[in-house]
């Protein structure tokens, strides 16, 4: 219970700050009036004409394959990584760490020019390709440090019960080492699938003409006067992952606090 | 001859609907080295938590000195507390960790300096000023906490299981170091633990708890030779419990044998309860004690032979320095001194705690 | 040894992908555009436009992560004072904002900090004063407290949490009252906590130039901007890239100090 009245008033103004723009979009997205000062009357045409709107649409699609597609790989080559990570010296485990933390710790502007001029050395096309690769790039970090202190809190004997008893390393490696680190590798993937569904400014570099994401889309609409179709589509968004949060925190051996971003 | 300093008064306390504590009644004197001891969950910890201030009992009162302080802060008690597991601060020096109360206290800073070094010198650590707190071993930082809490002279100190972490023989050096402390700084102690051999080393007064209520409050000895009920005598020591009939005064029947005991006062023909401890056990010669039966079980245990006899129908425990072979027929006398007579137990409290449960 | 080579994937992309691509800015920071090594690129910072957008991007991320570390510490100790159950329900409630897609809702401030946006209809409403901060400095600071907000609320969140209840209680029994436990105690504790929020924060505010451009109007420039239009505009690299390596000093600077004062690298994010 909270504890005063004081801490209610603050947390509830908080609340309204964090909320005030989204409430706006899921308005404005009935808002049967184009301009968005005034309101027009309730409509839910922008939600149809979303459904038509092949771009949007498109960039949607483009969005969640990215993301899955990259959170999959980052999450596979981070795992393996750690495997690997785990048997290094201290110093080269210090250094590979630190490299790791690398793109975290830096601007995502810079990361983003950086491997553009990568892609252009390299005389790579830029596309879906140049995406997948620079949101790889970001997501495997994350996966790395939530899965290393998983590996690193394990007992190394219930691995070597495993092989005591009579399992080979790869079988004991997947029936006993990685269902203790699966939180760490789950919480991994999901960070990597959101940090990619909600980047810009990387793939703002690493895109060239021809595709989009949403963000990009969006971006680009912003000179032109954004659609409401838009709003809708993010009204949308907003609910569904709503929804997919309060299941998987209320499935059962759900840890505290859920998805952190 | 001490004068009462503590009084707690019809304490009862409930955690989740679960009755924690329920009307405690306990008083405790000055200079005493005082000791709460029970298994997990009987409410000691708790008792002491309300003393120190952290936790509010539902009813009753804590009257310190002459003082209600039940409602008073922790930080405005005379009490200092070391805890279980030392919660030295992390974040600063063994100095400044001791100096923290001192520092509250706005005391001068000569007089915090010659604080600090005869804390650490009481400690058995001088020299440790500007270590940090995790550069210490775990008997290291017990003894910060101790010195931490002493130099705030409090008229009484709380000690919640403080050894509970550190091996056998460093456990056993710092029972010593804690008697000597408390006589050398002529304050209340009062200690909260599950180990019964600490508490009968250390204690001038034990207070035996179960499930929230108190059992049996003695000197070690009395507590020791005289358990009051099953639970006590279980608890504290190794015991043989068994049922018996108690005939007239100073005559009971146990396993259908007829022993002299010492007691009187428990009626007669009425069941009661009979704890014998094994040492009182002396076996002998088929036919020459009180019943006879087999040595089923043999350990040496070093400082004596611990041995399981069968006698009619029976387990009996036996220490003895004699040893008598697996197989061995011999018979078992105890001297009606050592049979020690309690009522069977009221409550379910007062029973002895079956072996799936310890 | 089998294991290490599990790593090689990684290893190899670490060189690739991120050891490279630094390798290249640093290449065409140093650069002009005959290959010939030269310092212009990083010395261009002092120019007056270079040097105003950059001043002018450090003061807007230095207040926008003073107002977020006021913020968000009295909202964590709140969040750390609640039940078990209680507690993840509100970390919910503030995390869930970050899913709505970033640019919609810096777009979304728009709205209502416009001229004729929400916020003003409602003040016009009540017969009070118009808010003119769109397409100024004050629409950017605020843009960039929204956004990074919970990236200072989670690490402060967490190193409060992870401090013993012992330890408190402890300092309470020696003499405390709540403003000395608090000044004396938590406020040290949670220090790791404070400097990987400061860090989550000040960097991607120093270096946004998407807040910059949707809630200042194209009249206002910071040093990502600037940046940004030398990459997508200029196609000027070597200026761009020497004015990043001018950035990148910045960033190492904040990591130095931030190791400074947090040597045990307690502050996590994760």
């Amino acid at each position: 219970m909270m504890k005063t009245t004081l801490q209610k008033i603050y947390m509830g103004l908080i609340f309204l700050f964090l909320y005030a723009p989204i409430a706006t979009l899921m308005v404005l997205s009935f808002n049967a009036s184009k301009t968005r000062a005034k309101w027009g009357g309730f409509t839910l045409k922008w939600y149809q004409a979303l459904f038509r709107n092949s771009d949007i649409l498109n960039a949607l699609r483009n969005t969640l394959l990215i993301a899955l597609v990259s959170s999959i790989a980052a999450t596979v080559i981070g795992t393996a990584a750690c495997i690997s990570i785990m048997s290094l010296k201290k110093k080269s485990r210090t250094i590979i760490i630190g490299i790791t933390n690398i793109p975290m710790l830096n601007a995502e502007i810079v990361t983003g020019i950086s491997l553009m001029l990568l892609f252009l050395s390299l005389g790579l096309r830029f596309g879906l390709g140049t995406i997948l690769l620079s949101h790889i790039t970001f997501c495997i970090p994350y996966v790395i440090l939530s899965v290393m202190p998983r590996m690193q809190h394990l007992s190394p004997y219930t691995y070597e019960a495993a092989l005591d008893l009579g399992a080979g390393p790869v079988s004991g490696f997947f029936k006993v080492v990685f269902p203790d680190i699966l939180p760490g590798v789950l919480s991994g993937f999901l960070m990597s699938f959101t940090m990619s569904l909600d980047d810009f400014i990387i793939t703002h570099f690493t895109k060239g003409a021809g595709i989009d994401t949403l963000s990009t889309k969006i971006y680009t609409e912003v000179k032109k006067g954004i659609k409401p179709e838009m709003y809708a589509l993010s009204t949308l968004i907003f609910v569904t992952v709503l929804i997919l949060l309060i299941l998987v925190n209320k499935a059962p051996g759900k840890e505290k606090g859920g998805v952190s971003k | 001859m001490s004068k009462k300093l503590i009084d707690l008064e019809h304490i009862s306390k409930s955690y989740d609907g679960e009755q924690v504590l329920d009307d405690l009644n306990l008083y405790i004197k000055e200079n005493e080295f005082l000791t709460l001891l029970g298994p997990s969950g009987c409410g000691k910890t708790t008792t002491l938590r309300i003393l120190g201030g952290f936790a509010t009992p539902d009813t009753g009162h804590v009257i310190f000195d002459g003082q209600d302080i039940t409602k008073l802060p922790p930080n405005k008690r005379q009490l200092n507390t070391v805890f279980q597991k030392y919660a030295l601060f992390t974040h600063m020096t063994i100095s400044e960790n001791i100096a923290f109360g001192l520092k509250i206290k706005k005391k001068s800073k000569s007089y915090i300096q010659d604080k600090i070094k005869y804390a650490l010198k009481l400690v058995n650590l001088e020299g440790y000023e500007n270590r940090m707190p995790d550069s210490l071993s775990g008997g290291q930082q017990q003894r910060i906490a101790i010195a931490r809490a002493i130099v705030n002279e409090p008229k009484v100190l709380l000690l919640d299981e403080p050894l509970g972490a550190l091996d056998l023989k460093l456990r056993q050096d710092m029972q010593y170091e804690l008697i000597r402390l408390k006589n050398e700084l002529g304050i209340t102690f009062i200690y909260v633990t599950h180990d019964q051999e600490e508490a009968l080393t250390m204690s001038d007064t034990i207070v035996v708890m179960n499930k929230g209520y108190i059992q049996q409050i003695g000197s070690p000895e009395k507590i020791y030779n005289e358990p009051e009920n099953a639970f006590v005598a279980d608890f504290i020591g190794d015991s043989n419990l068994l049922g018996g009939v108690m005939l007239e005064d100073k005559l009971v029947e146990i396993l259908g044998v007829r022993f002299s005991c010492v007691d009187t006062g428990f009626g007669t023909n009425r069941p009661v309860d009979v704890v014998i401890r094994p040492e009182d056990v002396i076996l002998d010669a088929p036919g020459k004690g009180s019943l006879d039966g087999t040595v089923t079980h043999l350990i040496f245990k070093g400082v004596h032979y611990e041995m399981e006899v069968t006698a009619n129908g029976f387990e009996w425990l036996v220490h003895s320095t004699s040893m008598f072979p697996v197989g061995t027929r011999v018979s078992l006398h105890v001297d009606p001194f050592n049979i020690q007579i309690m009522n069977k137990p009221a409550s379910e409290d007062e029973e002895a705690i079956p072996l799936e449960q310890q | 040894m089998k294991k290490k080579l599990l790593g090689l994937p990684y290893y190899l992309w670490c060189l690739i992908f991120i050891l490279a691509p630094l390798c290249m800015v640093f290449y065409y920071g140093l650069t002009d555009k005959n290959g010939i090594f030269t310092f212009q690129n990083v010395s261009a910072i002092s120019s007056p436009e270079h040097l105003k957008a950059l001043l002018l991007a450090l003061v807007l991320s230095l207040i926008a992560t003073f107002i977020c570390l006021l913020l968000s510490y009295p909202l964590s100790m709140i969040l750390c004072g609640m039940k078990k159950g209680q507690n993840s329900l509100m970390v919910f409630i503030f995390i869930l904002p970050m899913w709505m897609n970033f640019l919609l809702r810096t777009l979304a401030w728009q709205t209502l900090l416009e001229k004729t946006g929400v916020i003003n209809n409602i003040l016009s409403f009540l017969h009070l004063p118009e808010l003119v901060i769109i397409n100024t400095p004050y629409a950017i600071v605020l843009g960039m407290v929204y956004n990074f907000l919970p990236f200072m609320v989670l690490p402060i969140y967490n190193s409060l949490a992870k401090i013993d209840e012992n330890v408190i209680q402890a300092a309470r029994d020696l003499g405390a009252n709540s403003i000395q436990v608090f000044l004396h105690i938590t406020l040290p504790l949670s220090t790791p906590g404070i400097i990987s929020g400061i860090t989550m924060v000040f960097v991607p505010a120093l270096t946004t130039f998407v807040i910059s451009k949707l809630l200042g109007g194209s009249k206002i420039l910071l040093i990502g901007n600037v940046i940004e239009e030398e990459f997508t505009q200029a196609s000027n690299w070597h200026l761009g890239s020497g004015l990043s390596i001018v950035l990148m000093l910045f960033i190492l600077i904040n990591m130095a100090l931030s190791a400074l004062f947090d040597k045990e690298g307690e502050g996590s994010f994760l």
